[in-house]
């Protein structure tokens, strides 16, 4: 007999065909959101404006401003006038969203942030929508049981005019997590941990599905942190089953259905999990319970290792030689201990409101080592609100640290925030690649909670120790 | 488009894995709002000393017009989505990439461009690393690399964008024409699809 059961990656891919895959043509895939930022989607806009098209359902697209903004009250009151190619190219996508009828959350928007973060934070991301953005992070939308990937301009620009894409349908993986994540150890480690086992490039040509019990236990925010980097192990989109997190989150968020439509809604949600005895092309399992506080040595999400953990040997592996040279970091050497200049808390990984309370928890009635700069940039001006009536801020500026408006930021140092080159940063963010954080910038990558206390250390150090 | 149909240059070869868009294009040069004259900063940081002086690094050394097919090491391209990468590759002058692994988004940013994404088998790409410099021939009609010595090697390309890319056409083309068909789907689509975002 054939396998009926279906997969929740199944289910969602079968519901938005507007025409069949075939041997010669890709499906075109329907999309019910598209999220639009200002760096990945000008020249999409050029294009519907060379061939006259205009947005098929600006109705489905949302806008946000957060790679290029500035991240300080002076330079966002400088932007109308400042002359440089970060505020044109905010100004342009206003502009551009204004011309096209796209609703747009832009720097004077009280609820602007970064597009990962937004689109959660406004309920615009659902269980059971295809979910695009110009942007290879939007695999943190699965967390809700939606399909979401990242996609290129010229994708944006096909989205734009038809709301469509031409997909092959990519393969599946599951990634059973089993266990119970022990004190002291964050989302961020568990997917590190898993990037670390499968590698850079273990998830190419898959949507992964994560489950098992410690995946349950997870909240909105940490699955939000999972599926985020699912990109880092090259998986085109990770995605977790809705349950009662997930339902608990969205209730009363403004653009989900409300009264008597919100059940409806909940009830068709549940029957997206994945059907028992659903296959997948391949499985992976992972202890959580094994796991300890992760962070990299390398120039890759994958070169990472526990914090109490040795720095491989290089062997003959030359891109791991490169990397260490890159880095200046010494085969063999233990990674605790080693000093940093700058960590920066932010990113559409870990920025929300449990991330800046797992740090803060560090941070207070501590100091920030001398010679360490600290950076706190909130995920969106609502979290910014939240932490601030929570008196977080007080707690970053009490230790030392800078407290910024929201963006990207040093994530991805196109807006002025950069670490310098040479400098080491702890980072919560997602990429340790040679010049992410500016050119020359060495980056480590760990969760709030183990960039927290490199802060105060000054160097890297397993943060239960400061947790007692 | 023009319609590609056979690519025949010198390799030029990038050995090191895990090549990401941010080596191809630092982020720092997504502030631009136009996708011409990206190639100027193609690996920048790997061209370039922070003080602007060009390195030694093999891409200073070879002239882009004689070297227009990249050979990579394992899993190019990986990292962000941007666009700019292949758009960059292009105008530095490159019309392919080779390598064992190619990342997703990236192989699709660069069907899109008439940036040939090849991804050979293992042995063929060890010949490619150990040879640097070698005159070979990527066949897109006949989805064959040829190396020297009339050594062949089959590589897969998706069938449509092959299509496209002979006929030289783009594909959004092909997605206006599916109009009755998107908004039939539209109607009938039960809720959840094509919900709006905007607050009710
Ligand atoms: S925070 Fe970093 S990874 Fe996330 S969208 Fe911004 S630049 Fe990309």
């Amino acid at each position: 007999m054939v396998n009926q059961a279906k997969s929740m990656f199944d289910k969602i891919w079968a519901r938005h065909i507007v025409s069949p895959e075939t041997a010669d043509t890709p499906a075109v895939l329907y999309i019910d959101l598209h999220l639009t930022h200002e760096v990945t989607t000008p020249q999409a806009f050029s294009v519907l404006r060379d061939r006259g098209l205009g947005v098929r359902r600006p109705d489905l697209t949302l806008g946000t401003v957060d790679h290029s903004s500035p991240t300080t009250t002076a330079g966002l009151r400088g932007i109308a006038t400042a002359d440089t190619p970060q505020a044109r190219q905010i100004l342009e996508f206003e502009r551009n969203c204004r011309d096209f009828g796209i609703e747009c959350l832009g720097l004077d928007s009280e609820h602007r942030g970064i597009v990962h973060v937004v689109g959660p934070e406004q309920g615009a991301t659902q269980p059971g929508k295809t979910i695009v953005c110009g942007d290879s992070h939007t695999s943190t939308h699965g967390a809700f049981g939606a399909l979401a990937f990242g996609i290129g301009t010229t994708e944006v620009g096909h989205v734009l005019a038809t709301q469509c894409l031409l997909q092959r349908k990519p393969r599946s993986m599951a990634v059973n997590v089993g266990g119970v994540l022990p004190a002291g150890v964050s989302a961020k480690d568990l997917v590190l941990a898993l990037i670390g086992k499968i590698g850079v490039g273990g998830g190419s040509g898959h949507v992964i599905e994560y489950r098992g019990s410690a995946v349950r236990a997870l909240s909105m925010e940490e699955r939000m942190t999972v599926c985020n980097m699912s990109i880092e192990a090259g998986a085109r989109a990770g995605m977790i089953a809705p349950d009662e997190t997930t339902f608990e989150y969205l209730r009363g968020r403004p653009r989900v259905p409300g009264g008597a439509q919100w059940e409806a809604a909940v009830a068709r949600w549940r029957e997206l999990a994945s059907d028992e005895g659903a296959a997948f092309d391949k499985e992976v399992e992972l202890d959580a319970s094994a796991l300890a506080p992760m962070v990299t040595y390398g120039t890759n999400p994958g070169m990472v290792i526990p914090v109490d953990g040795r720095i491989p040997a290089t062997g003959d592996d030359p891109a791991l030689q490169k990397a260490l040279e890159y880095m200046g970091l010494e085969p063999g050497a233990a990674i605790a201990g080693s000093p940093i200049d700058i960590v920066f808390i932010g990113s559409c990984t870990n920025s929300r409101i449990e991330d800046l309370r797992a740090a803060a928890a560090i941070l207070r009635e501590r100091k920030v080592a001398a010679g360490v700069r600290l950076l706190v940039v909130p995920g969106s001006q609502a979290i910014k609100r939240a932490a601030e009536a929570e008196g977080i801020d007080a707690v970053v500026r009490a230790a030392g640290g800078e407290w910024r408006e929201s963006g990207c930021s040093m994530c991805i140092a196109m807006n002025g925030d950069s670490v310098g080159s040479g400098k080491y940063s702890v980072s919560t963010s997602n990429r340790n690649f040679e010049g992410r954080q500016g050119a020359g910038a060495r980056t480590l990558l760990a969760g709030p909670a183990t960039a927290a206390a490199a802060a105060v250390t000054g160097r890297v150090t397993d943060p239960r120790e400061l947790m007692v | 488009m023009d319609p590609i149909t056979r690519i025949h240059s010198r390799t030029l070869v990038l050995p090191a894995t895990d090549i990401d868009t941010d080596q191809i294009i630092p982020a720092r040069f997504l502030t631009t709002t136009a996708r011409a004259g990206l190639g100027r900063h193609a690996f920048e940081d790997w061209r370039y000393d922070a003080d602007g002086t060009p390195t030694a690094h093999v891409l200073n050394q070879l002239d882009p017009g004689d070297h227009r097919i990249l050979v990579g090491g394992h899993n190019f391209g990986c990292g962000s989505s941007r666009e700019h990468a292949p758009w960059a590759l292009l105008d530095y002058g490159f019309r392919a990439v080779i390598s064992t692994g190619i990342a997703d988004i990236f192989t699709a940013n660069s069907l899109k461009n008439g940036l040939l994404p090849v991804v050979v088998d293992e042995p063929a790409h060890r010949w490619l690393l150990d040879n640097p410099g070698a005159e070979i021939d990527i066949d897109l009609e006949a989805c064959v690399v040829r190396l020297p010595g009339d050594r062949e090697v089959a590589f897969h390309i998706e069938p449509f964008a092959r299509y496209c890319l002979l006929q030289g056409i783009d594909q959004l083309g092909f997605l206006l024409a599916k109009n009755d068909e998107i908004a039939a789907f539209e109607r009938q689509a039960g809720p959840d699809v094509s919900a709006a975002t905007n607050p009710n």
